[in-house]
């Protein structure tokens, strides 16, 4: 895939380009993947298809700029981001816009020094790992400290934007984080604002997902829920997600090992217990119901 | 003069281009690649000075040539090596070694003869360049 | 190793060992007991000689012969008597063996084997017990393995193929006395073959004009040049003359490139004390290299060795005069053997073969002497006739070198045979450039790096080599004229050496 090529095409099929790249493989296992996320997953295909057009341009000389492909991810914990990254970096990977499209992954403290001629080393350090692939920034707001004028995460930022224009063949950064947050942190870094091309937001989960997405990892582990767990299961999310620090499927996630950690507890209990598959296999809704969500569902409807 | 040292002097000095594809090949071979400096290109001087660390974990040639084009900035007018490090057993050493960056002009070297008995001779090489102090050597 | 896995089904019936030998094949004929020591003659096989239950020892020794029995002779009963004519044997049975642990001490050939498409000939392992071996002597090794027995009557012919050597004989010692890395630390050269060039003509040069031809070659862009085997000290030239210009050669070309360079001072002499005396005389000079010839014998081989890594000196040695037992198939020692004497004996350099020049050296066999030298695990490569694992135990590597009707043209053949670290030697391909010696060494260092620009680049240099040098020519006329007068120049002539396995089994059954 040599983008450089100066040949100039005057025909081309959509069908062979798309399957000549694959792209079609990564959007099907984005799709497998994550459950839900219809509006990430459609500004994903856009992108791509975006790109694909972009490249055959450029093949027939329509156009010789190399397009701005920097992005943000807005949205709260567990709703995806980092996931959709690595599918984004393989996707620009197989256009041939990134040339390894591995995907390093940091937060302020790789970037950032604790003191002065710190900071530059550390973001260079970073930005030479990730060149060919993509950079993606977790919770990019923590790099600008409006508080503190001497701050080292702005020396950070300034290198950052100067790398990402003049060397936008090279990488593509990804900034992540909470939406109202993110929407600060451009209001005061222009500069960023400007240099990203695509804004992608992620939705949080809606409950049926959540529990879709809670049957997925529990067939992945070889677990399901019985009849009544699910029922419980599905109350234990309204409840959850009413409750703080909730992060859509990540604390799906950690409640699903408690879950088994409960589970493991209760088989064990009964020793004369001759056990089948299915029992080991099963989720009760015992094992839902002692959580202490419900328990301080109860109490916050109490008071 | 043109001083050879390292694996391409013979060949027309590497594009940068030609530059970037020898570091792929170093990347891809998982050696670290380490920029290195001098003003003093006598053959017996194996240390030159190191541009930063060796860079390890590096996928992609563009973080080295961005390092490159730094020291440039700052050495453009003295030799610039690449050298590759592999750290496997048994080798553990350099796999690879070339000029990026010279000097305008090489002055070469001074090669002095000092007679002893039996017709034997010590031979002395020495960088005209180091008649200067370091730092004003060239250019 | 289990039992018969060489025997291929490949081989046809006629040429299989008979139904009686496999059978043979199977049991111990050894007497034991007061027999076992009633004077008189009695067959080996049947006094310890052949045990096809027994098992080497990691530590054990293991020589593979081709034995080629004469006609009538029983292929156990010839294969036990190398056994035990290279080590405890003698014709007759004698009483002073109940004064040793006899059974230790005899060699045991545990497997017979009939050579692919070879009738008549055999292939037999024996094992040997590591106390049998003075520690760090070839000497003694060799003394042991091929001291007798080569001229016993019962064989036609006999080749010692090949040799395991346990880690635990390997680690008594020294090895190379520099190895292939530290010499490229010590040239500062990384990355790409060593080039040289064997003075020429061979014999007839006054010292001054010898250091010319030194001077130029090195000038030009080699990195090394070398005496012949045969240029010691005669009358057109004593050696403190050729010693003295060739030193005024390297430093001068060293001053001229801001290169290390460095010349083989060929300290061969009729003497130990004279090789010292030469040995010493580089040293003072300055050089970093000095070369014996394999004929100077094991013992001086080893001494010089020890030489050399105490005056921090790289050890070049010519392998004078091995074809006269390493050529022929059936009969004498195959440089694979001679190749892991020499990294044991401590050798830096070592001729290998070529493949496409003009000395002997099938490319599969040439493979296996390039990864005896340069390898610290050898596994089993019957298709490159490697037929044991060898474990090196991190013993310094040889650097193989490569000599002989070799030119710029064949460069991506060479590169692709012989890989990177090895010395390229163009002698005529350097001195009969017809723009002179700087020309020609300029001309095989340009197609140098040219070629492995283009490999690092990811380039199918193999079968682009004639447009990647063609392109290198453009800018480089000596690299041009070279290409124009070697053009045509090929040695193919068939190898009298090959692999007995190949790798895909197309014999008819």
């Amino acid at each position: 895939m040599d983008l450089d090529a100066p040949t100039t095409t005057e025909t081309v099929s959509i069908r062979e380009e798309l399957e000549a790249v694959g792209i079609e493989d990564v959007l099907a296992q984005l799709d497998r993947e994550l459950i839900g996320l219809k509006p990430v997953k459609t500004r994903i295909r856009e992108i791509a298809s975006l790109l694909l057009i972009e490249r055959i341009r450029k093949r027939m000389g329509l156009t010789s700029e190399a397009p701005t492909l920097h992005m943000s991810f807005t949205g709260n914990p567990g709703t995806g981001k980092t996931t959709v990254a690595l599918r984004i970096a393989s996707i620009l990977h197989r256009l041939g816009y990134v040339r390894r499209g591995q995907v390093v992954s940091v937060t302020r403290d790789e970037l950032v020094g604790q003191y002065i001629g710190h900071t530059a080393p550390k973001t260079k350090e970073i930005l030479k790992k990730a060149m060919g692939g993509v950079l993606f920034i977790d919770e990019a707001y923590y790099l600008y400290r409006p508080d503190n004028e001497r701050d080292y995460g702005q020396e950070a930022i300034e290198i950052l934007l100067q790398v990402m224009e003049s060397q936008r063949d090279d990488l593509v950064v990804i900034l992540a984080g909470y939406g109202d947050r993110m929407d600060k942190f451009f209001a005061s870094n222009p500069g960023f604002r400007s240099r990203i091309a695509h804004h992608i937001d992620f939705p949080d989960y809606a409950d049926g997902e959540l529990l879709e997405i809670a049957e997925l990892m529990l067939r992945e582990m070889n677990y399901k829920f019985s009849r009544d767990a699910r029922a419980e299961f599905i109350r234990y999310i309204a409840l959850r997600k009413s409750q703080p620090l909730f992060s859509n499927a990540r604390s799906i996630r950690n409640a699903l090992d408690r879950l088994r950690l409960r589970q493991a507890n209760r088989l064990v209990a009964d020793l004369d217990h001759v056990m089948t598959v299915d029992d080991i296999r099963s989720i009760e809704a015992s094992d839902v119901l002692a959580s202490r969500v419900f328990a301080r569902g109860r109490e916050a409807a109490e008071n | 003069m043109r001083i050879t040292q390292g694996c391409f002097s013979f060949l027309p000095d590497l594009t940068d281009d030609q530059i970037t594809r020898q570091v792929q090949y170093c990347l891809g071979n998982g050696w670290a690649v380490n920029i290195e400096f001098t003003d003093d290109p006598h053959p017996r001087n194996s240390f030159w000075d190191m541009w930063g660390l060796p860079m390890f974990d590096l996928r992609d040639a563009a973080g080295v040539m961005m390092e490159l084009n730094e020291c440039r900035k700052v050495y453009g007018d003295r030799y610039i090596r690449m050298s590759a490090y592999d750290s496997s057993h048994g080798w553990e050493s350099l796999r690879l070694s070339f000029i990026v960056n010279r000097p305008k002009d090489e002055p070469g070297f001074r090669l002095e003869r000092h007679e002893v008995a039996g017709r034997s001779v010590r031979y002395t090489t020495t960088s005209y360049a180091v008649d200067r102090p370091e730092g004003r050597r060239y250019g | 190793m289990p039992p018969n896995e060489l025997k291929t089904s490949s081989i046809p019936a006629s040429r299989r060992t008979t139904a009686k030998e496999t059978d043979m094949n199977m049991h111990s004929m050894t007497i034991r007991g007061r027999d076992r020591y009633k004077s008189g003659v009695l067959e080996y096989k049947k006094m310890g000689y052949w045990e096809p239950d027994y098992e080497p020892k990691d530590t054990d020794i293991i020589a593979l012969f081709r034995v080629t029995p004469q006609d009538g002779v029983d292929p156990i009963e010839a294969s036990a008597a190398v056994a035990g004519e290279s080590s405890t044997a003698t014709w007759t049975v004698v009483w002073t063996d109940r004064l040793t642990a006899a059974e230790k001490y005899r060699a045991k050939c545990f497997r017979v084997d009939p050579v692919p498409n070879a009738p008549g000939q055999y292939f037999a392992y024996i094992a040997y017990d590591l106390d049998l071996f003075e520690p760090g002597s070839i000497a003694n090794l060799s003394a042991s393995i091929i001291g007798n027995v080569f001229g016993f009557k019962p064989l036609k012919a006999l080749r010692l193929e090949d040799m395991r050597l346990p880690v635990a004989y390997v680690k008594t010692f020294q090895g190379p006395a520099t190895g292939i890395v530290v010499e490229r630390e010590r040239m500062d050269k990384f990355g790409r073959p060593l080039l040289g060039a064997t003075v020429k003509p061979k014999l007839g040069l006054s010292g001054r004009n010898y250091g010319r031809v030194v001077y130029e070659a090195l000038k030009g862009g080699l990195d090394f040049t070398k005496d012949d085997e045969n240029i010691n000290s005669q009358p057109f030239m004593h050696w403190r003359e050729r010693f003295l210009y060739c030193m005024e050669a390297v430093n001068k070309a060293q001053a001229a490139s801001g290169e290390i360079k460095g010349t083989y001072l060929n300290v061969t002499a009729g003497t130990m004390e004279d090789m010292y005396e030469r040995a010493e005389f580089a040293k003072e000079l300055g050089s970093v290299i000095i070369m014996i010839d394999l004929v100077i014998g094991y013992t001086a081989i080893q001494s010089m060795a020890k030489w050399a890594r105490r005056n921090d000196m790289i050890l070049h040695l010519h392998r004078a005069g091995h074809s006269t037992y390493t050529r022929q198939r059936s009969h004498g020692v195959s440089f694979r053997v001679i190749a892991k004497w020499m990294r044991l004996a401590g050798v830096d350099h070592i001729h290998a073969g070529t493949v496409v020049g003009k000395l002997e050296g099938d490319p599969a066999t040439t493979r296996g002497y390039y990864d005896i030298c340069r390898e610290d695990f050898n596994p089993t490569r019957l298709q490159h006739g490697v037929f044991f694992d060898q474990h090196w135990a991190s013993l310094n590597k040889v650097m193989p070198v490569a000599s002989g009707g070799i030119h710029a043209g064949q460069m991506h053949q060479l590169l692709d045979h012989l890989g990177e670290d090895v010395v390229l030697q163009f002698g005529g391909g350097t001195i009969g450039h017809p723009m002179g010696i700087q020309a020609g060494a300029t001309a095989n260092r340009v197609a140098l790096e040219a070629m492995i620009l283009a490999r690092n680049e990811g380039r199918d240099y193999v079968h682009e080599g004639p447009e990647i040098l063609a392109k290198a020519a453009a800018t480089c006329t000596p690299l041009k004229a070279a290409l124009e007068v070697w053009k045509d120049v090929t040695f193919n002539y068939e190898s009298t050496d090959t692999p007995d396995y190949v790798p895909t089994a197309s014999v008819a059954m």
